[in-house]
């Protein structure tokens, strides 16, 4: 069986820095912003008005299509208004959020009585994840109701549960799996049920020897045979998903396609653990854990952050600025993106704020020349050639990009970091992709176009002899009857 | 004599076999590039290109009946895609077959206006279209190929050609 991951760097964590002081409840704000397309797929209906009353837990927007979310207050209060506030997950674009405004008593929606999972059916299980708002705490935000759906029927799903936390700073993960690691378990086993899957995989990092203890326990408090522990080794990016089904089932996730496709489900521990507080406790996902950390922070921890917190007040509830605090990032050191100012709320994907200093920070300098070392090929997890990829991009060759995989590309920026050159590889593979996916679903499209052609033109012909079929018979009997 | 003779019919056999076999191989190759050039065309089956369809012109392609500068939907990718396969030169697209859309469009029905007359849905190559008679017709934009032969059919002129949604 494999166990190591292909490519990929070992890089300083910086996680202990942000792991030492026990994970603590954020200070509560007066208004929380909630967006409305923090999720992946369609952007969230409102179901409220402003200023109307609203308590915590309560449903405030539900799924505006196939794919999306439902949202639920933070707090009790009401609302202040509908309108675009700027997003963290569009860079501080503008985006149609929902302004609580909190009014600290923290009333919540009465909890009806909850049926144990095990009495459902795996269909209702599924229904009810979905409407507890929850999506892939990892980072993607992809509606678990929609993923769990995704899982063909009639085969054996495995589902993979992943604790590897393997982007620099960011230890959220690693927190909630030291200190919450029952919570964790119950919901991988409430998930397998959804799933109906025979076996559960949680996996986690080589380096984490304190969660790999809390969840060993939890285990086997849990007294499931079906569900197992394994370890990877803490090489980013491990944790990536297609990175870590290979690692750990030894099969890879083909090119285009997806976990479901080997039948694996694989969803972040986050995940796991915000299905457990919803179908065992009622409380749907309206907080989160979130690392602060950084040089450019005074007190670098977890907090356990309601949906809609500014940054700016995560910030100041870690002691606020140092002096050398230079860069603001959302997400981790590698795949993080650079926020313009930190008026900003904290939304489902916001696993770690980085208040960078220049310490923190990869010293860039100016672009050089591709010298075609091939360092970029050797690190990269999805088997690409970086090199070969950096030339078409410059000449906007969107045939040798498809054909060199360019959509397999998980933008993890190992690529960039051993660059001599200095190239901002997966940046500009990251700006090539929206030019290739057009092409992409215009083909889609034509050939979706063709199908419909096609059986056009086979039913017409089919009517045509059916007619043709029909005269034929009235000629026949006419000639009977006149003979 | 005899052995003579059975060497000749023997290889004459040989060689029929061997020229059967050959031709049913090179159908073959002619139908994997007519699969092959229809891939690259847009499927809109607008018949602009004269032939009745993609899949026609692809085959005249494949035959060396047609030029690969004929389809102003597909556009000069397209073209070039075309020369690229075939080995040919490439060519813009010939103006005399209609001119290359700068943004994609999609027909678009005046449902206050349309009779329910049936005859675009009749007329629409990728059932693109929906609607009974003397009822209200929709097109699905997302379905739509922008081939524009719904347009002529309409008894009251109530489709137009609009942008594409995004």
């Amino acid at each position: 069986m494999a166990t190591g991951v292909r490519g990929g760097l070992r890089l300083d964590a910086h996680k202990e820095r942000s792991t030492e002081q026990a994970l603590r409840p954020a200070s509560a704000v007066e208004t929380l912003v909630m967006p409305l397309d923090q999720h992946a797929g369609a952007a969230a209906v409102p179901l409220v008005k402003p200023g109307e009353r609203i308590l915590r837990g309560q449903p405030i927007a539900e799924p505006g299509g196939a794919i999306s979310a439902w949202l639920h207050s933070p707090a009790s209060g009401t609302v202040a208004a509908i309108e675009p506030r700027p997003a963290p997950h569009r860079l501080g674009a503008p985006s149609l959020s929902i302004v609580v405004a909190n009014d600290g008593r923290d009333e919540r929606v009465a909890e009806s009585a909850r049926q144990p999972f095990e009495q459902l059916a795996p269909e209702q299980l599924r229904e009810i994840i979905g409407r507890g708002g929850i999506v892939g705490l990892g980072g993607a935000v992809f509606p678990t109701a929609a993923k769990l759906s995704s899982a063909r029927k009639g085969h054996d799903v495995r589902l993979l549960i992943n604790g590897a936390e393997c982007e620099p700073y960011i230890s959220c993960d690693d927190i909630l799996m030291r200190e919450r690691a029952h919570d964790v378990v119950f919901g991988a086993r409430a998930l397998m049920h959804a799933l109906a899957a025979q076996t559960c995989v949680i996996a986690i990092e080589d380096d984490t020897p304190q969660a790999a203890s809390a969840l060993g326990a939890a285990i086997a408090d849990a007294h499931d045979a079906r569900v197992q522990l394994r370890r990877v080794a803490s090489i980013y990016p491990a944790g990536g998903e297609r990175q870590l089904i290979t690692a750990i089932f030894d099969v890879e996730v083909p090119s285009g396609g997806l976990p479901a496709d080997v039948n694996t489900v694989c969803l972040n521990v986050g995940t796991a653990a915000a299905v457990a507080h919803w179908v065992r406790d009622g409380q749907p996902l309206t907080n989160r854990i979130v690392t602060i950390t950084g040089d450019g922070v005074l007190e670098q921890r977890n907090l356990e952050v309601p949906l809609g917190t500014p940054l700016a007040a995560l910030i100041y509830d870690c002691g606020g600025y140092t002096g050398r605090m230079s860069r603001l990032i959302m997400g981790g050191s590698m795949m993080g993106q650079s926020l313009p100012h930190d008026d900003m709320p904290v939304i489902k994907a916001t696993n770690c704020v980085i208040a960078a200093s220049a310490l923190d920070l990869q010293p860039r300098a100016a672009e050089m020349p591709c010298i075609r070392c091939g360092n970029c090929a050797e690190v990269c997890p999805a088997m690409l050639l970086p090199q070969q990829l950096h030339w078409y991009a410059l000449g906007r060759n969107l045939d040798e990009l498809e054909t060199h995989g360019l959509m397999d590309c998980i933008e993890c920026g190992c690529c960039d970091y051993v660059c001599p050159s200095q190239i901002p590889l997966a940046e500009r593979f990251r700006d090539m992709k929206p030019a290739l996916l057009e092409r992409l679903a215009a083909r889609n499209s034509a050939d979706a176009a063709r199908v419909r052609f096609d059986a056009r033109t086979a039913r017409l012909e089919r009517i045509e002899n059916e007619r043709l079929a029909a005269l034929a018979k009235k000629r026949q009997e006419l000639a009977k009857k006149s003979s | 004599m005899l052995p003579a003779l059975l060497t000749m019919v023997g290889l004459a056999a040989a060689a029929g076999a061997a020229a059967a076999l050959a031709t049913r191989r090179s159908s073959d190759n002619q139908e994997r590039l007519i699969d092959e050039i229809d891939a690259l065309l847009p499927q809109t089956q607008c018949g602009r290109c004269t032939f009745s369809g993609c899949r026609p012109y692809a085959t005249a392609l494949a035959n060396s009946e047609a030029d690969i500068n004929q389809c102003p939907p597909g556009g000069h990718a397209t073209a070039i895609a075309l020369a690229k396969l075939l080995g040919r030169e490439p060519k813009p697209v010939d103006p005399r077959f209609g001119s290359v859309p700068v943004h994609p469009l999609v027909a678009w029905i005046d449902e206050s206006a349309c009779i329910g007359c049936l005859k675009c849905i009749q007329a629409c190559p990728v059932d693109a279209i929906v609607g009974a008679s003397r009822f209200m017709h929709t097109v699905i934009a997302e379905q739509c190929t922008g081939c524009e032969l719904c347009i002529p059919p309409c008894p009251v002129d109530c489709i137009i050609m609009r942008p594409a949604p995004a």
